[in-house]
């Protein structure tokens, strides 16, 4: 399968986020790909938009199974998540059990006015009743793939695709 | 011979001891403690990690910090939490360690905190328990107290992140303490390059320079340019087999002043494990002023005693 354009699909992102971006909205990147998705998105969006950065290691649902995350990195919510309109980002959709740690997480914040999910790839695949409102490419990927965002050093970003160990 | 902490794969299994633990594991009990100080201040302070595990503090001897913040710990973490002084229950009625230990398996606890006077007490229940229970050594005799010396080195990193380039001098009663023996392993494997002991020769163990530490018996001489000082209680129950003089001797040849801090880099902090005797080891002015970072140490704490039991409990 021929993915398109990481840098490509990033700018089609940015068109469908700029509509739905008001006075109330906070955007929340999960580590790490969301992340760097998120802080490349507020540079170019400008102003002062509230943003956080979550790492969902404390509230996964395969905790008892593997253990805790080797890496884990301080979630930062510098902001009064209550009656926000969070704009939740994350580079690839699959399953929807980090998104649903995510909102757990961000529940123990405070309680928020709204969540929108916006991804830049869904690679189909979920096992919960999640989904993202916005994404800026649809695909079915095997479960035997493993798609990877990653970032150049000078910030831009990458694909991987291969197959999981 | 295997370290009895570790798994067949290397994962930590139980914290007994901080003595033989690679480097890597030390870093990632201080790394996930960095993400746990930030759930403190959030409207829920509480993680799911441990929903429905059942965690077990047993003290054989007195504590109130290490006991509180174990407790508090293990409750963010969503664990249920049983603290058992055991000084004043079954054991005064005869029962042995490994029977308490056994009573409490059969109600699944899942995970032992335990305290003791005895040296080893730790390692001897973690040798009997079932395979999937963890157990977390808060202190046994001299021997060890390594959540206390992981906690004082996380402090020390949250000041001075560059472990590499640190002068830490551990002031007063090494011979009886657990917790200058835990501060050594961690802050040596952690790569500080010079770690210093200041203290009379009557409180001294032999072999201590083995440690890798290097000896002082004049305070002022072993203060000078340190980054860190990190007090040690005297423990006043030893005090009975005449090893010292009197306390206010003490206070004048080892307690910390504002005049002897002054000998250190103008920016060094200050550490104690509590509790504090003031006017024996330490000046109130001392442990009060901006550079004591000893309340900060209770704080962090709970972080890292967050991060150990998550990090066994998922091994």
């Amino acid at each position: 399968m021929n993915l398109p354009d990481a840098e490509t699909l990033f700018k089609g992102l940015i068109e469908q986020i700029k509509p739905i971006i008001t006075a109330d909205t906070a955007i929340v990147g999960i580590h790490s790909g969301g992340a760097w998705l998120a802080e490349r998105l507020l540079a170019i969006l400008g102003g002062d938009i509230e943003n956080g950065i979550l790492d969902v290691s404390f509230y996964r649902d395969d905790y008892n199974q593997r253990g805790l995350h080797n890496e884990t990195k301080p979630s930062q919510i510098p902001f009064d998540v209550k009656d926000k309109h969070i704009l939740l980002i994350d580079d690839v959709f699959y399953t929807g059990r980090t998104i649903r740690a995510a909102m757990n997480e961000l529940f123990d914040y405070g309680r928020p006015a709204s969540i929108t999910l916006a991804v830049l790839v869904n690679r189909g695949g979920r096992e919960l009743p999640i989904a993202p409102q916005i994404s800026a490419f649809n695909t079915e990927l095997e479960a035997s793939k493993n798609l990877q965002l990653l970032r150049h050093p000078d910030g831009t970003f990458y694909f991987t695709l291969e197959e999981n160990k | 011979m295997q370290n009895p902490q570790l798994t067949d794969d290397g994962k930590l299994k139980h914290l007994l001891s901080i003595e033989g633990l690679p480097k890597k594991i030390l870093n990632q009990i201080l790394d996930t403690a960095e993400s746990f100080v930030g759930v403190a201040e959030r409207e829920v302070k509480k993680v799911p990690l441990l929903r429905g595990k059942t965690v077990c503090n047993l003290f054989f001897e007195n504590s109130t910090r290490t006991r509180t913040t174990f407790e508090i710990a293990a409750k963010r973490l969503s664990a249920d939490v049983i603290t058992l002084n055991v000084s004043t229950s079954s054991q005064s009625k005869g029962e042995t360690i490994l029977d308490t230990i056994d009573n409490l398996t059969a109600m699944h606890a899942d995970m032992f905190v335990v305290r003791h006077s005895q040296s080893g007490a730790a390692h001897m229940i973690a040798k009997h328990v079932a395979p999937h229970i963890h157990v977390i050594n808060a202190g046994d005799g001299r021997h060890a107290h390594p959540t206390q010396g992981l906690l004082d080195a996380f402090t020390i990193r949250r000041y001075k992140p560059d472990m590499h380039n640190l002068r830490v001098a551990i002031v007063g009663d090494v011979l009886h303490s657990r917790v200058a023996r835990s501060e050594i392993h961690a802050l040596t494997t952690l790569g500080v390059p010079e770690v210093r002991v200041i203290a009379p020769k009557t409180l001294l163990p032999q072999d201590v320079e083995k440690l890798g530490v290097h000896v002082y018996h004049d305070m002022r001489e072993g203060l000078k340019d340190v980054d860190v000082v990190m007090m040690l209680r005297l423990q006043n129950e030893r005090m009975a087999g005449a090893m010292l003089p009197s306390s206010q001797e003490y206070f004048k040849t080892y307690g910390l002043t504002q005049e002897k801090l002054a000998l250190a880099k103008p920016d060094a902090i200050v550490l104690h494990p509590g509790p504090m005797n003031r006017g024996v080891e330490i000046d109130s002015a001392v442990a009060d002023g901006t550079q004591s970072v000893i309340l900060p140490q209770v704080t962090y704490g709970i972080a890292v005693r967050m991060a150990v039991m998550s990090i066994l409990a998922g091994n």
